[in-house]
């Protein structure tokens, strides 16, 4: 089993952040992963991405062009990743940024609110691990509980940020668990 | 030691710390600058020298300095940078000094572009800076391997007193990868160098130069580097025979690098769905060239599809292996543009 995703928004939403946590964890549990960032000039476009892969064998090609999920952050990514994804990919939209839809049938969107949310948990900036939360309560690649540590793990020396993210995280895995996706 | 998850260029400066290199001098450029930042900020912990010089030129002149003295040292450069070093490349070279040299690999030629590619084949195997020497050029293909290779490249440099490029891509340099690095060499343990440049106080000097204006003496010294290169070529050839052992194959695809990673994925696609036998060979040592070890898997393929990210800089050499007795075909991309396995995958199914 291998899955693949790319996840994509402005430079500053923490894409590559929360792709490291998805690599860190995947790690934590004995996966092999790639974690692969754009550094060319398609981030002046308005996708900074990265493209994480988590499997059981080692990993093959580390560059993906169509992947089994998309985390898209601004309407930019949309654009770009919604029509690369795999028949019955997944995409999770950030609907706080990104009025349009994506007009394709064999794929699974969720959206959410993700600066909104984030923003009623009195921390904008986390909006990235509401993300990354509800797109692991559709698809745990890696169980929560170790995507959790990942997150004690990388801010061990910003004490002060750890509550915040993990409240923001949580918030997201459980309202994609039931399903809560916004119009 | 648990794995970590690195980035191929601290990846790199890691491996070098390992391999008892406390000596780098560079001139950042994407997409490698991560390995002097990493150093710069991981020297000071273990004692190392670290200096941004003013440019490629002066920074390849400072390891002509270093390896003069003795010391295991380290530059790190992408593809215009590794032209700016060729002239030290070649002066070192002469000199019988070991230097190891990185070279993440970006689109060109020109100022080109920053992202992977794999245009600087022939340079770094044929030609590179002037006269009769030879580099020996070896290629990860994951960060794991670049890791293992630096650790293993100062060693070769020292045994064989020559220069070692460790070449990788940009994709290479910038993924993330978990790695488990090789023990801290105990510095006292190094080789020592008898013949280095440390003050004559109770000995005879030593001198190093590349000066030879007596012809005999330069054909002397160009014989002298042959030989050596005739043992590298008899001793370091290293490969990798992917998913070649069963029976014929409908095609044995060649890449190195990133690419050859690619090359599998769309193997295992094409063996996997249209029931046809694809295998990759993949050299590690890009000189010396692994001929006999890619003749051997040829052996047993109907064609051969050469994959890079250049528009065929290897083709020579596969030519070279199979000697006409195998159809030969190209597919690359270059500029940045990276093949992706189903792209790779139309093209065995053609």
């Amino acid at each position: 089993m291998q899955t693949e995703v790319i996840m994509s928004g402005f430079g500053g939403q923490g894409l590559m952040m929360i792709g490291k946590l998805l690599a860190y964890a995947g790690l934590e549990e004995g996966k092999c992963v790639t974690w692969l960032p754009s550094y060319g000039p398609e981030m002046r476009g308005g996708t900074a991405n990265c493209t994480v892969v988590v499997g059981d064998k080692p990993v093959g090609s580390p560059l993906i062009t169509s992947p089994k999920a998309a985390v898209v952050m601004n309407q930019p990514s949309l654009e770009k990743f919604a029509p690369m994804l795999r028949k019955d990919g997944l995409l999770v939209v950030n609907s706080s940024m990104i009025p349009i839809k994506s007009d394709r049938e064999d794929i699974r969107s969720f959206r959410i609110k993700a600066n909104d949310v984030a923003a009623e948990l009195g921390n904008r900036r986390s909006a990235n691990l509401v993300m990354l939360g509800a797109y692991l309560g559709l698809d745990e690649v890696v169980s929560h509980e170790t995507l959790l540590k990942a997150i004690d793990k990388s801010f061990e020396a910003k004490k002060q940020f750890l509550e915040g993210n993990r409240k923001a995280f949580m918030q997201g895995y459980e309202r994609a668990k039931a399903g809560q996706s916004d119009e | 030691m648990a794995k970590v998850l690195m980035k191929g260029c601290e990846a790199i400066g890691e491996a070098a710390i390992r391999a008892g290199c406390r000596n780098f001098f560079g001139y950042p450029i994407t997409p490698q600058t991560e390995v002097p930042e990493y150093l710069a900020k991981r020297f000071p912990e273990v004692g190392g020298i670290f200096v941004q010089a003013e440019s490629e030129v002066a920074a390849i002149n400072m390891l002509y300095g270093g390896a003069g003295v003795g010391k295991r040292v380290l530059t790190t450069s992408s593809s215009p940078g590794i032209s700016l070093m060729a002239e030290g490349v070649s002066y070192i070279a002469a000199c019988h000094l070991p230097i190891v040299l990185v070279n993440i690999v970006r689109a060109g030629p020109g100022l080109g572009g920053i992202l992977p590619a794999q245009s600087d084949y022939l340079q770094a195997t044929k030609g590179h800076g002037h006269g009769d020497y030879k580099l020996l050029v070896l290629a990860p293909s994951s960060v794991q391997e670049a890791v293992d290779l630096i650790y293993e490249a100062f060693d070769l440099a020292d045994q064989y007193l020559t220069p070692v490029m460790v070449m990788g891509d940009g994709m290479i340099g910038q993924m993330m990868e978990p790695v488990e690095f090789p023990e801290m060499r105990d510095l006292g343990s190094l080789p020592s160098k008898s013949w280095a440049a440390t003050g004559a106080r109770g000995r005879k000097p030593n001198i190093i130069n590349s000066l030879y204006l007596k012809e005999e003496a330069c054909n002397a010294n160009s014989w002298k580097l042959k030989e050596k290169y005739d043992e590298i070529v008899k001793k370091e050839k290293r490969s990798e025979a992917y998913a070649c052992d069963d029976g014929e194959l409908d095609v044995l695809m060649v890449a190195y690098g990133t690419m050859a990673r690619i090359c599998k994925t769309a193997a295992d696609e094409v063996r996997r769905e249209d029931k046809k036998k694809i295998g990759v060979f993949r050299p590690i040592s890009l000189w010396p060239y692994p001929y006999e070890a890619l003749a051997a898997e040829a052996r047993k393929a109907k064609r051969i599809l050469v994959v890079e990210m250049s528009t065929g800089q290897m083709v020579e050499d596969v030519q070279l292996a199979v000697l006409g007795s195998k159809p030969i075909d190209f597919y690359g991309e270059t500029g940045g543009v990276v093949p992706s396995p189903d792209d790779v995958a139309a093209k065995l199914r053609e």
